[in-house]
C-alpha cells in the first residue's frame, strides 16, 4: 500500500496505526506562532470502534490500510458465523465473526443489504442501512384511542432489537426503524 | 447536482466581513496610518525554515525568472520604510503552502503595519485596540505574559534551562511521540502548541512576550532582566486559543539580517528542504538605513472568525483553499 503524509491525511482516509487499519476522522493543524507544524489527527480504529487521537510531525506519514466498503446481502447464521454475500452479481460469500458484527447482531434481516467493511479481504465491521423495516414480535397489546397522544412502550423487533415504539402499535405490525439512534421512525 | 461551486462563507458572513475591512480602514485613517499595497510576487521569499513558500515561473524583461508568493508583505513593506513611507498599513495577500485547516488557509489575508518610533509596548497597545475596534467589545483584560512563566507555569519546568532530554522526553509524553531526536525548538513548539496554546486568551487577550532567542525570526533580541539571557523582542496576540497577531521590534542590522537568511539556509539544507533566495533588495534598503520601530502582523480571517462567532476561517472566506 501507498504511504501517506500528513499534509495528505483527510477525512475517510484508511491507514494503519500500530497494527490496526484506521479511518482518519478529523486532522488539524497546530502551528505554533512561527513554530514547527505538527498535525492533532484523530482516527477510528476499524477493529474496535475507538477513536484515538495521535499528535505527528508534519511530514510523517503512515501505511495506507487496505481497506474496502462492500454492499452484502446478509443470507444466514450457523451460530459461530455469519454469512454475507456480495450484492455484485459475483455471489461470492463472506464469513463474519461475531465480533466484527457488533451492535449490528440486533438489526439483521435476511436479504436485507448492508456494508461490511474488509481488511485484507477480512470482514472487520458490517454497517446496517440507515433506515430498516422489521416486525414487532413481542409488545404490550396497543391502545385504541388519540394516536397523536404521547407516551410510549417497549417492543421486541423481529431481529432481537428492542425499541420504544408509541402506545397505539400493536404485534405483528412492521415497522420503520433509524438504526443509527435506534429510534422507532413509522409504521412501514 | 454536485454543490462544491457554492461559496464555503454564506453572503450575509461576506457582508459582516466587509464592514469588518472598512472598520480596519477606518481605525488606520483616523491614526493617520497610510494604507499601501505592495506586490504578492517578489524575486526573494521567506526563508523561515518553518514556513513553505510557493513560487512561479514567470517572463519578465530579465528573461524567465523564479518569483516567489509572499509568506507576508514585510520585506516589500520595509523598503518603503527605509525609502521613508512614515507608518504604514496592508491587508496583504499572503500564501503558505500546506497549510489548511480550521485556522489555517494557504491563501489568506493578512494585515500588517508598521509603526517607526514605536515601542514593542506601544504596539501591543495599538494592536489591542483594533482587536476591539473589530470585535466591536472589548475583549477583556489585556495580560502580558513571559514565555518562560507560561512554561514554568503549565509544565513546571524553565524552558530555557532544562536540560535537552528532560525537555525532549516532557514533549514526547505530552504530545505521545517519539521526539528522541528533536531539536530543542522542536519540543518548545510542540509543547506550545499542544499544551499552552488552548488556554491562551480565555479571559481577554493574552500576549506572549520575551520569545526563546532562537525564535526571533525578524526581531531585535534583548536581555532577559531575571538572569541576563538573551530572548527574542517578540509578541504573539492570543484570544480564544487563537493565535492573531505576531509583533517585532524590527531588526535594522542589514548584517544580522544578512546573517539570520544564511543561517535559515543553512538549516534549511540540513532538514532536506528547499533553499529559498534571500531578498537582497531589502538587506541594501537595510543597509541604506531603516527607521527603528515595530511591527505586526495579524491574521485578518481569524479575527473575523471570532468576531462572528465561527468554528473555521472557511466560513468567513469567499471560497476557502479545497473549494477553490
Amino acid at each position: 500500500m501507498a504511504n501517506y503524509s500528513t499534509n495528505e491525511f483527510k477525512g475517510g482516509l484508511k491507514v494503519m496505526l500500530d497494527g490496526d487499519p484506521c479511518s482518519i476522522v478529523e486532522n488539524e493543524l497546530v502551528k505554533p506562532g512561527k513554530g514547527q507544524a505538527f498535525s492533532r489527527v484523530k482516527l477510528r480504529n476499524l477493529i474496535t470502534g475507538r477513536v484515538w487521537e495521535r499528535t505527528f510531525k508534519s511530514g510523517e506519514s503512515l501505511e495506507g490500510a487496505d481497506v474496502m466498503d462492500l454492499e452484502m446481502e446478509y443470507l444466514y447464521t450457523d451460530g459461530d458465523m455469519w454469512y454475507f454475500m456480495k450484492t455484485d452479481g459475483s455471489f461470492e460469500q463472506y464469513a463474519v465473526e461475531k465480533k466484527a458484527l457488533g451492535d449490528t447482531a440486533k438489526w439483521l434481516k435476511e436479504q436485507v443489504a448492508y456494508t461490511v467493511t474488509l481488511w485484507n479481504d477480512n470482514a472487520i465491521s458490517v454497517t446496517p442501512p440507515n433506515f430498516i423495516e422489521l416486525e414487532v414480535v413481542e409488545t404490550d397489546p396497543g391502545l385504541k384511542g388519540d394516536t397523536a397522544q404521547g407516551g410510549s412502550k417497549p417492543a421486541t423487533l423481529s431481529s432481537g432489537a428492542v425499541v420504544r415504539v408509541p402506545l397505539f402499535i400493536n404485534q405483528g405490525e412492521v415497522l420503520k426503524v433509524d438504526t443509527r439512534s435506534g429510534e422507532y421512525v413509522s409504521r412501514a | 447536482m454536485a454543490t462544491d461551486w457554492r461559496p464555503t462563507a454564506s453572503i450575509d458572513m461576506l457582508r459582516e466581513r466587509a464592514r469588518l475591512l472598512a472598520q480596519v480602514r477606518a481605525f488606520f485613517a483616523e491614526r493617520n496610518v497610510l494604507e499601501v499595497e505592495t506586490p504578492v510576487l517578489g524575486h526573494g521569499g521567506s526563508t523561515d525554515v518553518h514556513l513553505a513558500s510557493l513560487s512561479l515561473a514567470a517572463t519578465t524583461p530579465a528573461g524567465r525568472e523564479r518569483l516567489w508568493l509572499q509568506t507576508s508583505p514585510e520585506f516589500h513593506m520595509k523598503r518603503l520604510l527605509a525609502a521613508g513611507s512614515g507608518p504604514i498599513f496592508q491587508l496583504a495577500r499572503s500564501f503558505r503552502d500546506g497549510e489548511v485547516g480550521s485556522r489555517h488557509n494557504i491563501e489568506f489575508t493578512m494585515l500588517e503595519w508598521y509603526r517607526p518610533g514605536f515601542s514593542l509596548d506601544q504596539l501591543i497597545e495599538e494592536t489591542a485596540a483594533l482587536i476591539q475596534a473589530v470585535l466591536g467589545r472589548a475583549p477583556g483584560a489585556l495580560r502580558r505574559r513571559r514565555y518562560r512563566e507560561l512554561f514554568r507555569e503549565a509544565l513546571g519546568f524553565d524552558p530555557f534551562g532544562i536540560e535537552l532530554d528532560a525537555l525532549r522526553r516532557a514533549a514526547g509524553e505530552r504530545g505521545g511521540l517519539d521526539m528522541e531526536d528533536a531539536p530543542r525548538d522542536e519540543c518548545l513548539d510542540l509543547l506550545m502548541g499542544l499544551v499552552i496554546e488552548p488556554g491562551l486568551g480565555r479571559e481577554g487577550l493574552d500576549v506572549v512576550v520575551d520569545y526563546p532567542a532562537s525564535q526571533a525570526a525578524l526581531a531585535r533580541r534583548h536581555r532577559d532582566p531575571e538572569d541576563g539571557q538573551w530572548v527574542a523582542s517578540r509578541f504573539e496576540v492570543y484570544a480564544q486559543g487563537l493565535e492573531l497577531a505576531n509583533g517585532y521590534d524590527e531588526l535594522t542590522d542589514a548584517e544580522e539580517q544578512r546573517k539570520r537568511f544564511a543561517e535559515d539556509n543553512a538549516a534549511r539544507r540540513r532538514l532536506g528542504l528547499p533553499e529559498v533566495g534571500v531578498d537582497e533588495r531589502l538587506l541594501t534598503a537595510l543597509e541604506h538605513g531603516m527607521p527603528a520601530g515595530s511591527g505586526v502582523a495579524l491574521g485578518v480571517d481569524r479575527l473575523i472568525q471570532l468576531a462572528l462567532d465561527r468554528a473555521s476561517v472557511a466560513e468567513v472566506m469567499a471560497f476557502a483553499t479545497p473549494s477553490c
